[in-house]
């Protein structure tokens, strides 16, 4: 049995920070429902490639697919007030976690904040995710997550100390509230346990993101420093960086982070005169010529594959690794031995690598086990066979665009 | 400032024991804000990690080291030789008594000391052990040794990070230790629900190169769905328009950089639409943006010519606004787009105090009160903040060793002799 079975989450949620909490909560065998309109679609569906083969299709979209495996699709057209209104709150009041990520108000606008919801579901745990979180002056400056990692300072953090910032990829604080998100309905599902009692819950990515940069907000509060970029360099170990190899485009990384990595490292390149140069003889000294230091190590990798640096400096207790790329990712040696990817087949997509958990729970394993579901996919399942409406109140409700 | 009781928190009848580095720090920091009673094992002298800096008034120390500061507040503190045999018995009372445990070590370490998932599962069978490497327990690189940037680049990040035509790149301030501990504090978590309907305990496998592939979201679908691969691309946006055009997304300003994009869409046109607007008030709107009709703009179509057109008077204006103008006017016009901020103007943005999210934390052991960013998350009914600073070394051997497992003030002081603890 799957650690959340019979936990049943209801999803007024799009794109990644709201789809993303509950793929992992249905990779654990929680019952997931994907709600969304054909008047409001996800817009992973809607506008965001790649779609398989490059032509767009609603059933296409590889992002969609990532975030929404083992999940029922369920459409419900959220302007059609009131009846839509009073389908969505039976849907609430058969759950036990709502996540939402719409811009903070919309679903208070619906009728659907926690407040109301609370009425008709008293225990009821609802998450609601945004960029900048429910209150405050910004609360409502609607934005992407890709540009949001600028003002939470990531991108200042990116690229070299002369130029410019560098992008992060995609919205990459988005999944930094994914984990926190999740976390959060989690230990509030604990204490509903023990104490009966539900729990809003309002984060903001804003706010996660700046959890991973605790130390450097301290550094400026107590010592004035504005941390800055400096590439791949790092101030406790040298060399420390990407070095180019054998190939088009292939680099290893390596580190090293005391004397005996150090000797170690100058032992696997055979010792070259020039590593007993006192320029190099320190760690300070090493900091000190650090570009001639690369420069050097560079000339040494260059005649090698990545694997093979990889290789020879971890059996020597130095730490190093190869720049995997999108395609390896795939086949990379470690990854599939977890494994990392299931294959399953959609009908639109072919075969497409779902993405397991990066945590495996040894004696309850998780999915991925279905693929993600088409639009609408699941409506007559959902609300005639879970929620219980009659076959006339369906039809009806179908007719009516209600349910559309 | 008095410390509201941890009490409060949604986890406080839990008990962690936090044997992890610094691939760890942020798992039983997560609990511990959510209440959870945290207790960070060190070795005697403790964590090698607390070498690692920035540090309070650049003072390399053990004791002054803000990643320590950051990473291990709402924990208490004892040190512990787990190599030793009266160390072990000691970990064994403790654990009998723990629900989660949390450990960074290589595989195989534990059970070489007797000491691993088995030998824990014996005596506490409800017991979740989290344990988190970077690859994982089992697999080919399962003993490599791996800092940031090797988990940055075994994950396939640093491949989507740099300017095209020089080395791939992390970020400079270590990322993999943060996305770990956070999702592993996910694992842990799910396996507590198991156990609490269950009574069965398990073990949770992180692989921080696992955890690293959430963090460049979906880049590798390009491959799987079209045998495209993803590849970095400095700072510039591209996959926008067919016909190849590259988008600027960093600005140079007066104080700095600003992160602009010319988007499509409802959002982007409204977006432009008011940027003209805004320089036109100042007199910098060339006719040519004006008379555009955003409303049949299309991005999709657009060429690499007509989009250095428009980059040219826009990148003149970016040039005599300030970060904190630019941040207001976005604000003000609901426009897409925000500063390239650092950690001054992270603490200068209204929103985090109207949030209260800044927490005033006593250090009495350097005689200074410092702001931490407080709670991930915001709870109706529960808290979620910091309860405590990060311990010293071995701040609570009397505590945990005395009040809680009853040793006499002799005994502490012969294990302390005996380097135990």
């Amino acid at each position: 049995m799957q650690s959340l079975k019979g936990v049943k989450v209801v999803e007024f949620a799009a794109f990644a920070a709201g789809p993303a909490v509950g793929k992992h909560l249905a990779d654990h065998g929680a019952t997931v429902v994907h709600i969304e309109s054909r008047v409001r679609l996800d817009g992973f569906r809607a506008h965001y490639p790649p779609y398989k083969n490059n032509i767009h299709g609603l059933n296409r979209s590889g992002l969609f697919a990532l975030c929404n495996n083992d999940k029922l699709d369920v459409t419900l057209n959220l302007k059609k007030a009131p009846q839509a209104t009073e389908l969505a709150k039976k849907i609430v009041a058969w759950s036990d976690v709502v996540i939402e990520n719409f811009s903070p108000g919309t679903m208070a606008r619906l009728g659907l904040d926690y407040e109301s919801l609370k009425q008709i579901n008293p225990d009821l745990v609802m998450l609601s995710s945004s960029n900048l979180g429910q209150t405050g002056p910004h609360a409502h400056h609607a934005g992407f997550g890709s540009q949001l990692s600028s003002l939470a300072g990531f991108t200042h953090l990116t690229g070299y100390p002369d130029g410019s910032p560098q992008i992060l990829y995609g919205p990459y604080i988005d999944y930094i509230a994914v984990a926190y998100g999740a976390v959060a309905i989690l230990a509030a599902l604990d204490y509903k346990r023990r104490t009966g009692k539900g729990n809003y819950i309002d984060t903001a990515q804003y706010e996660t993101g700046l959890q991973y940069l605790a130390p450097i907000l301290l550094d400026y509060k107590v010592n004035g420093k504005i941390a800055g970029r400096n590439a791949n360099r790092d101030p406790y170990a040298s060399p420390h960086g990407a070095y180019p190899c054998k190939g088009d485009d292939h680099w290893c990384v390596l580190s090293v982070h005391s004397e005996s990595e150090w000797k170690a490292l100058c032992r696997v390149m055979n010792n070259p005169d020039w590593t007993t140069d006192v320029k190099f003889a320190s760690h300070a000294s090493r900091k000190a010529n650090e570009d001639d230091l690369d420069r050097k190590i560079g000339e040494w990798t260059i005649g090698l594959t990545a694997e093979e640096v990889m290789e020879k400096l971890q059996s020597a207790g130095v730490r190093a690794g190869i720049v995997t790329t999108m395609q390896d990712v795939y086949s990379d040696p470690q990854l599939s031995q977890r494994p990392q990817w299931v294959e399953l087949e959609h009908p639109e997509i072919g075969m497409m690598h779902y993405q397991r958990p990066p945590f495996l729970l040894t004696k309850t394993p998780p999915g991925p086990s279905k693929r993600d579901p088409l639009l609408a996919e699941n409506n007559q399942y959902f609300y005639c066979d879970l929620l219980g409406l009659s076959g006339q109140e369906y039809n009806q409700l179908v007719a009516a665009e209600v349910i559309y | 400032m008095a410390f509201p009781d941890r009490n409060a928190g949604l986890l406080s009848p839990y008990r962690v024991l936090d044997l992890s580095n610094e691939l760890g720090f942020l798992c039983g920091k997560i609990l511990g804000d959510l209440g959870a009673d945290v207790i960070k094992i060190e070795p005697p002298g403790g964590e090698p990690a607390r070498r690692l800096g920035p540090f309070y008034g650049d003072q390399p120390d053990p004791e002054k080291s803000l990643f320590w500061f950051g990473f291990n507040n709402n924990k208490r503190g004892i040190t512990l030789n787990l190599e030793s045999a009266k160390g072990r018995e000691l970990f064994s009372q403790l654990v009998a008594k723990a629900d989660f445990v949390m450990e960074t070590f290589t595989p195989g370490y534990l059970d070489g000391l007797n000491l691993g998932y088995t030998t824990m599962s014996k005596i506490n069978p409800r017991l979740v052990l989290t344990s988190i490497t970077p690859f994982g327990q089992t697999g080919p690189y399962s003993k490599f040794k791996a800092s940031d940037i090797e988990i940055m680049a075994l994950s396939g990040c640093m491949s989507l990070t740099g300017d095209p035509d020089r080395p791939p790149l992390r970020v400079t301030f270590p990322q993999s230790y943060g996305w770990t501990g956070s999702y592993a504090a996910m694992g842990a978590l799910i396996a507590h629900y198991h156990r609490e309907q269950t009574g069965e305990g398990q073990q949770v496998d992180v692989s921080a190169q696992a955890c690293l592939l959430w963090a460049f979201s979906h880049a590798h679908t390009f491959w799987d769905l079209n045998r495209h691969v993803e590849k970095r691309a400095g700072s510039f946006m591209t996959g926008r328009s067919i016909t190849g055009a590259k988008m600027r997304v960093f600005w140079p300003c007066q104080d700095g950089y600003l992160n602009f994009i010319i988007y499509g869409g409802e959002a982007g046109r409204r977006t432009n639409q008011a940027l003209v607007e805004w320089m036109d008030s100042k007199g910098m709107a060339p006719d040519f943006l004006k008379q555009k009709d955003w409303k049949t703009f299309d991005i999709a179509q657009v060429s690499q010519e007509e989009i250095d057109r428009m980059e040219e008077p826009i990148g003149d204006f970016f040039k005599g606004v300030t970060k904190a103008e630019f941040f207001k006017e976005v604000v003000k016009r609901q426009m897409l787009g925000y500063p390239v901020a650092s950690v001054k103007e992270i603490f200068a943005d209204p929103q985090h105090e109207a949030r209260h999210f800044w927490q005033t934390i006593e250090h009495s052991e350097l005689q200074i009160s410092i702001d931490y960013p407080g709670g991930f998350a915001r709870f109706s009914d529960g808290a979620c903040r910091i309860w405590r600073r990060a311990p010293l070394i071995g701040e609570h051997n009397q505590e945990i060793y005395g009040q809680e497992l009853g040793m006499s003030p002799a005994e502490i002081a012969e294990l302390q002799k005996q380097g135990v603890i």
